[in-house]
């Protein structure tokens, strides 16, 4: 791999194995200068190992660590400009606001009226700009939050790493945590690394998203790709919510390929993925809520094209949330599908135990080796 | 109703331990080995309604003990014959005794005459004669052949080979060893304090001769054993130890006399089993019990006889020690009247505060 | 009416909770307190004769010896103090952030074991090992790096040293409860910010453990100033210790009026050093010691 003083962060084939578990394995990556990036995996999949080797908490078993283009495996964790955000934040409680923002400047041996300056200059930057003399105890956590960044940018890093910094905060407050990150990052058009393994937060904040599972970057993309072309059954099941069904290839055609699945059931699926599958070859069959019309059963069965899929059955629940309402339906073969439906709250809306009619096509249903 | 047979469980248990109490105890306020088991044992047996409970003690906290009772939670007590007549005085801790009770022919005549002499107030007689033993000196005879008075402490042949207890004992042995009889001053109390200043003078000089103030039995033991220290100012009974394991530690009279006391056998002022207390006072003056008891203490029972019933080892260690001139020498303490333990205290901590050098 | 029985029976049985301490109060702490201080106000006339009055603490201070032991004493405990943190640190440290579960466990033991056996034995321990021809002097000239046999006991760094070894356990406890408290990404976030380790110790760790630190501290120097075996049978001729000069006080001189002065002086005096540490600290003792 060639290195590239427009990527902020590089890794090459960077490994580190705990006894025999590999915790990071043979992983390369590269973000370019003021993007969004972000690593998003299952716990254990060992981003934070190697966010750890990033920040250098951690030395890698074998690989390089390039930021601006420079490698600094040799270079000890104080002397990396790399800035990581915690999982819990880690704001010092001894010290207020004010010198938990100068601590870093103050580690640099920056003047006390310079400090000053832009540890006020970073408050208003983040809009907290009274705070500076507050407790940290004082302070709600959306606030915490924002400081725990103020204190990373102050010191101007090539990378800011966060750590899962959302996970302690309730629902609304992350939601909105989300956008601000986002907005946070353009206005300090700084490189952000950001681990989670909440794929809603990935998927919204991020240019870039490289998913992660058992030490090895299976597919990195931006969300869009991610989501509707995963390369691998791991990413189309980590990735959204899918339905998903395993079953044998009878047939294989332009891409289009016949599955007949563990439970009896027929249905027709665009191959994805590197390999092929052959005939009699075991996949995994992926289809997405939303891309599953829901009709109701009886009258004349529309036309229905020949790459479409149908399943009858009957609605088993309601799952009423809005906009992104969804029923549960009971095939043949009792087995649950999830749709998505909009519901008008009119007399003509589907109802619990109506018999109903399924309907997707064979684009939009993804199926895999295993 | 739960509560209820709680209480009256608890109400049981206490009636119980009341009536436990009242099967006889005779609590015994005494000197580390001056209640050996095989000998309450040995009493108990014979007295089955009486149950011996022992608090080992010394001189000074048997007497701060009653005091801060008043003379109550023992029934025996045995300080020296020197600690009963001012403690009386002044705290009121000791009742008389009843010498009928007593088989005082048993006791060696000169030792009960002088133990009454010393603690009769007002026609009353506040204690008996036990055991007696000596202060002295000690002294290993292959490395100081010579040793032979207090002063020897001081002597700087034995620079940082000699040791002492920092108490009363050590200023009236150097007193007695510069020509002067404290005993005689305590009746003029301010010739006693010029006595002190000189003694605390000489004691002061003498520190950097002193290897340290052993504090106990078992750390001078462990100084003289180890021939760290040659010689040192010692209770015989530790001395007639050594003797046992080295002969060439010996107990040595000073020559202006060793210092004696003699513990006694007293009533603390709120006893409650007198009768039990002269039991035992009668059975530990019996001459086969005598021979435990002085098994057990190493010192010499006040009886008849005495040195002859000390263990064979103990008996050639006095022998050793003690010619009849040197019996004939000792300086029997006298009675300290008040005042005395506040100005030898003042001395004693004044050489101790002193820096003659480390 | 049901209501307020409940709320009487909850107030009954706070009270009953709350009885045992006020109990313990009352009867050990307060009343024998009072005793003593009543009895350091009675001054000795003749026998059984008393009158009140303060000359109990005036000797004290009109006798250079009596201060000066109690100087001595708490400048002794305070150096036993700071080196008891200097040592006690890096273990409580290392117990608290850095050594696996079953360690800790195995560590916290070792650091318990000598408070297994009881004072006097420990200082005969020492006493063994230090003494002129005792263990360490034979093994140094055994090793033939001393020629003729040097004593180890009887002087101020032996008492020193056998004080640190009783209380430094007294140090460690609060010490790993507090650090126990700090997130490992704290000293993470220390260096990530670009402090080397120095600064990371004294920005953050140190701040961070202060209670702890201020509580062991309390704790260390009020046992030191109070103890009295170990000092008594390390020191040297003229190592006084001021519990010793209450205890000769009381016991030798029966002079228990002074005895009960000195020993209020005493309390006076550490709770003098307690409130000026915590004041130089910055801490309350409601941030240390009631927190640990």
């Amino acid at each position: 791999m060639q290195s590239n003083s427009e990527n902020d962060l590089e890794c090459i084939g960077v490994k580190r194995h705990f006894g025999s578990v590999r915790a990071v394995d043979d992983v390369s990556l590269e973000i370019p200068k003021g993007s969004f990036f972000s690593i998003l995996g299952p716990s254990g999949c060992g981003k934070t190992t190697l966010m750890r080797m990033i920040a250098g908490f951690e030395s890698p078993d074998a690989g390089d660590i390039r930021i601006k283009g420079k490698s600094v495996i040799d270079t000890p964790p104080n002397r990396r400009n790399v800035k990581m955000v915690f999982q819990h934040l880690a704001l010092f409680p001894m010290m207020n606001v004010y010198e938990n923002i100068a601590y870093g400047l103050r580690c640099n041996g920056v003047s006390k009226s310079e400090i000053e300056t832009k540890v006020r200059d970073v408050l208003e930057r983040i809009a907290l700009p009274d705070v500076a003399n507050r407790e940290i105890t004082q302070l709600s956590g959306g606030q915490k939050q924002r400081i725990a960044i103020a204190r990373c940018m102050v010191l101007d890093p090539d990378v800011l790493l966060l750590d899962e910094p959302l996970g302690a905060l309730d629902l609304k407050l992350r939601e909105a945590m989300k956008i601000e990150l986002k907005l946070l990052q353009h206005q300090f058009d700084t490189t952000f690394v950001y681990i989670t393994h909440d794929q809603s937060e990935a998927l919204v904040m991020s240019d870039n998203v490289a998913i992660m599972n058992e030490g090895k970057f299976v597919q990195t993309g931006t969300p869009q790709e991610l989501y509707h072309d995963p390369s691998a059954a791991f990413v189309a099941g980590f990735v959204g919510d899918t339905n998903r069904w395993d079953g044998k290839v009878k047939s294989v055609a332009k891409g289009v390929a016949e599955i007949e699945t563990a439970t009896g059931l027929t249905m027709r699926s665009s191959v994805r993925g590197e390999r092929t599958p052959g005939v009699g070859d075991a996949v995994s069959v992926f289809v997405r809520p939303e891309f599953i019309t829901t009709q109701k059963a009886g009258g004349a069965a529309p036309a229905i094209g020949k790459n479409k899929n149908v399943l009858e059955g009957r609605i088993d629940s309601i799952l009423f949330n809005g906009a992104n309402s969804r029923v549960l339906v009971r095939d043949g073969s009792e087995e649950l599908v999830e749709a998505d439906v909009v519901l008008t709250g009119g007399t003509a809306d589907l109802r619990a135990q109506d018999a109903v009619r399924l309907i997707w096509s064979a684009e939009q249903t993804m199926c895999f080796a295993s | 109703m739960k509560i209820r047979s709680t209480l009256v469980g608890l109400l049981a248990a206490t009636a119980m331990s009341v009536t436990a109490a009242n099967a006889e105890t005779l609590r015994i306020l005494t000197w580390g080995s001056y209640a050996p088991d095989a000998l309450v044992k040995k009493f108990e047996k014979k007295y089955p309604d009486i149950e011996i409970e022992v608090t080992f003690s010394n001189n000074e906290e048997m007497i701060a003990k009653l005091r801060a009772t008043g003379g109550a939670g023992f029934d025996l007590a045995q300080p020296s014959h020197d600690r009963i007549f001012a403690a009386q005085k002044e705290y009121n801790i000791y009742k008389p005794m009843d010498l009928s009770k007593i088989n005082t022919d048993r006791m060696t005549k000169t030792h009960l005459d002088g133990v009454k002499a010393n603690t009769t107030i007002d026609g009353e007689v506040y204690a008996v004669p036990h055991q007696w033993g000596t202060s002295g000196l000690m002294a290993d005879k292959s490395k100081a052949p010579d040793f032979a008075g207090w002063g020897d402490l001081c002597d700087p042949k034995y620079k940082g080979k000699t040791s002492m207890r920092l108490k009363r004992t050590i200023l009236l042995g150097t007193a007695f060893d510069m020509g002067e009889d404290p005993f005689a001053a305590y009746a003029d109390l301010d010739k006693y304090q010029g006595i002190l200043d000189r003694v605390a003078d000489k004691l002061i000089a003498c520190k950097d001769n002193i290897k340290a103030y052993w504090k106990g039995g078992d750390d001078l033991s462990a100084m003289m054993m180890s021939g760290e220290i040659v010689a040192s100012e010692t209770w015989d009974s530790t001395a007639y130890k050594l003797y046992g394991e080295n002969e060439n530690i010996v107990f040595v009279p000073p020559r202006t006399g060793a210092l004696a006391w003699i513990d006694t056998f007293t009533l603390p002022r709120k006893g409650k089993a007198d009768d039990a207390a002269y039991k035992w006072i009668n059975f530990v003056l019996e001459p086969e019990n005598v021979k435990l008891m002085s098994a057990s203490t190493g010192a010499i029972a006040a009886v008849e006889g005495g040195k002859d019933l000390l263990p064979a080892d103990k008996k050639a260690a006095v022998n050793a020690a003690f010619t009849d001139a040197d019996i004939e020498n000792l300086k029997f303490f006298a009675n300290i009247p008040p005042g005395v333990e506040d100005m030898e205290g003042k001395t004693l901590e004044k050489i101790k505060a002193a820096t003659g050098s480390e | 009416m049901a209501g307020m029985v409940q709320k009487d029976i909850k107030r009954l049985s706070l009270y009953l909770l709350f009885a045992p301490f006020a109990l313990w109060i009352a009867l050990l702490i307060v009343l024998p307190h009072l005793g003593m201080f009543y009895i350091s106000l009675r001054e000795k006339v003749g026998p059984r004769v008393y009158e009140f009055g303060f000359e109990n603490y005036t000797n004290f201070f009109l006798e250079p010896i009596y201060w000066n032991t109690l100087l001595r004493t708490g400048s002794m405990s305070l150096l036993v103090t700071a080196l008891a943190l200097v040592l006690g640190f890096p273990i409580a440290y290392y117990i608290a952030k850095i050594a696996g579960n079953r360690t800790r466990g195995a560590l916290f033991l070792m650091c318990l074991i000598p408070l297994w056996v009881s004072d006097l034995i420990r200082a005969f321990g020492w006493i063994l090992l230090l003494r002129e021809t005792g263990v360490v002097s034979s093994s140094l000239q055994w090793a033939g790096m001393i020629d003729t046999p040097i004593e180890f006991l009887y002087n101020d760094a032996a008492v020193i040293m056998g004080l640190v070894y009783t209380v430094i356990l007294f140090m460690i406890v609060p010490l790993v409860s507090t650090l126990d408290g700090m997130d490992k990404s704290m000293i993470e976030a220390g260096y990530n910010l670009g402090g080397n380790g120095p600064t990371v110790l004294r920005r953050i760790i140190i701040p961070y453990a202060m209670p702890g630190i201020v509580a062991g501290c309390i704790v260390v120097f009020m046992l030191t100033a109070g103890s009295y075996l170990t000092p008594i049978l390390l020191g040297g001729k003229n190592s006084s210790w001021f519990t010793e000069q209450i205890y000769d006080q009381f016991i030798t001189r029966y002079n228990w009026e002074s005895g009960a002065a000195f020993g209020f002086l005493l309390l006076a005096f550490t709770s003098f050093v307690v409130w000026a540490g915590l004041k130089l600290s910055g801490q309350t003792l409601n941030s240390t010691v009631a927190n640990n």
